[in-house]
């Protein structure tokens, strides 16, 4: 991946699969550049077993092939800057993905187009709720859809390519002020 | 600045978008591949760059929808075109660029942009 937000990306839409209702993607930057991002949903979980190979490239859910290379990729860029990457799952209650990364590394893959990520996910999954929350020293950028669902009724859904528009502009226009 | 009250009025476009429309549209489904495979090779700017023009041309019966892994990595971003009463097209290797190109000839006039299908690539 060429960028941090293609991995929330991807990882994110592990969480999906697994049948989440709520997904909570936040980030923290620490004033040493540490960067934590934690991926947590309340989708179906894994089993002791599954959880205890999951970083292996040869386990997946996929059916197309026998390879899942999200979470192995995730853990490379991770443990190459300096970081690490922790998963904790439990069948019937969720999942979370804690990824470190040090960004001032030089192997740290810039941070990438986030506002632009945030909002195809929701836009892919429009019935799922998602929080995201981005922390730096200097401020906090907040969205959650479900102030955004209160506004737009039932009429209107978030996969809509306005609403789309509209999610990412707000949220680039809050990121600029980090 | 965004603001919430934006949101307000895109939900009032919309309503009066619906009361516009006929039942029995059409709907014509784009689906892009947004597996580690399709991500990895750029399908999320190519999938921005659908909203983007579809909403540019206010095409109200064409949904964008994202899906797993298609099965044929190598050709990723790989994009599916269903349109009602015809055969699946698939476009592969796609980029922004040629976002445009498809949306216009296939989607709105019709015509299957032969050049970037699976078909051409093989």
């Amino acid at each position: 991946m060429k960028e941090l937000s293609e991995h929330i990306l991807d990882i994110t839409k592990n969480s999906v699969s697994a049948g989440a209702g709520h997904i909570d993607i936040e980030l923290t930057e620490d004033e040493a550049g540490w960067l934590t991002i934690v991926i947590r949903d309340d989708g179906r979980g894994m089993s002791e077993e599954f959880l205890a190979n999951v970083l292996d490239p040869f386990t997946t859910t996929r059916t197309t092939r026998k390879v899942g290379m999200g979470l192995p990729l995730y853990r490379m860029t991770a443990e190459l800057t300096g970081g690490e990457l922790r998963v904790e799952s439990a069948e019937g209650v969720g999942t979370t993905v804690t990824a470190t990364c040090h960004l001032p590394h030089l192997d740290c893959p810039p941070m990438g187009d986030l506002p632009g990520t945030v909002a195809l996910l929701i836009q892919g999954s429009p019935d799922t709720e998602f929080r995201y929350r981005h922390s730096t020293p200097s401020g906090t950028v907040e969205l959650d859809t479900r102030e955004l669902r209160e506004v737009l009724g039932e009429d209107v859904s978030l996969a809509e390519p306005e609403v789309f528009s509209w999610i990412r502009d707000y949220l680039n226009e809050q990121e600029a002020q980090l | 600045m965004k603001s919430i009250e934006e949101l307000r009025a895109i939900r009032e476009k919309m309503k009066q978008q619906m009361g516009l429309r006929n039942a029995d549209d059409n709907d014509i489904r784009v689906v892009v591949g947004m597996a580690t495979c399709g991500i990895a090779a750029g399908a999320r700017p190519v999938m921005t760059a659908f909203l983007e023009e579809i909403e540019k041309r206010g095409l109200t019966n064409v949904s964008v929808s994202q899906t797993g892994c298609i099965g044929v990595c190598r050709l990723e971003p790989i994009v599916e075109v269903f349109v009602p009463g015809e055969e699946k097209v698939t476009y592969v290797k796609m980029d922004p660029s040629k976002v445009a190109t498809v949306v216009e000839q296939h989607l709105v006039n019709r015509n299957v942009v032969a050049d970037y299908t699976i078909g051409a690539a093989e």
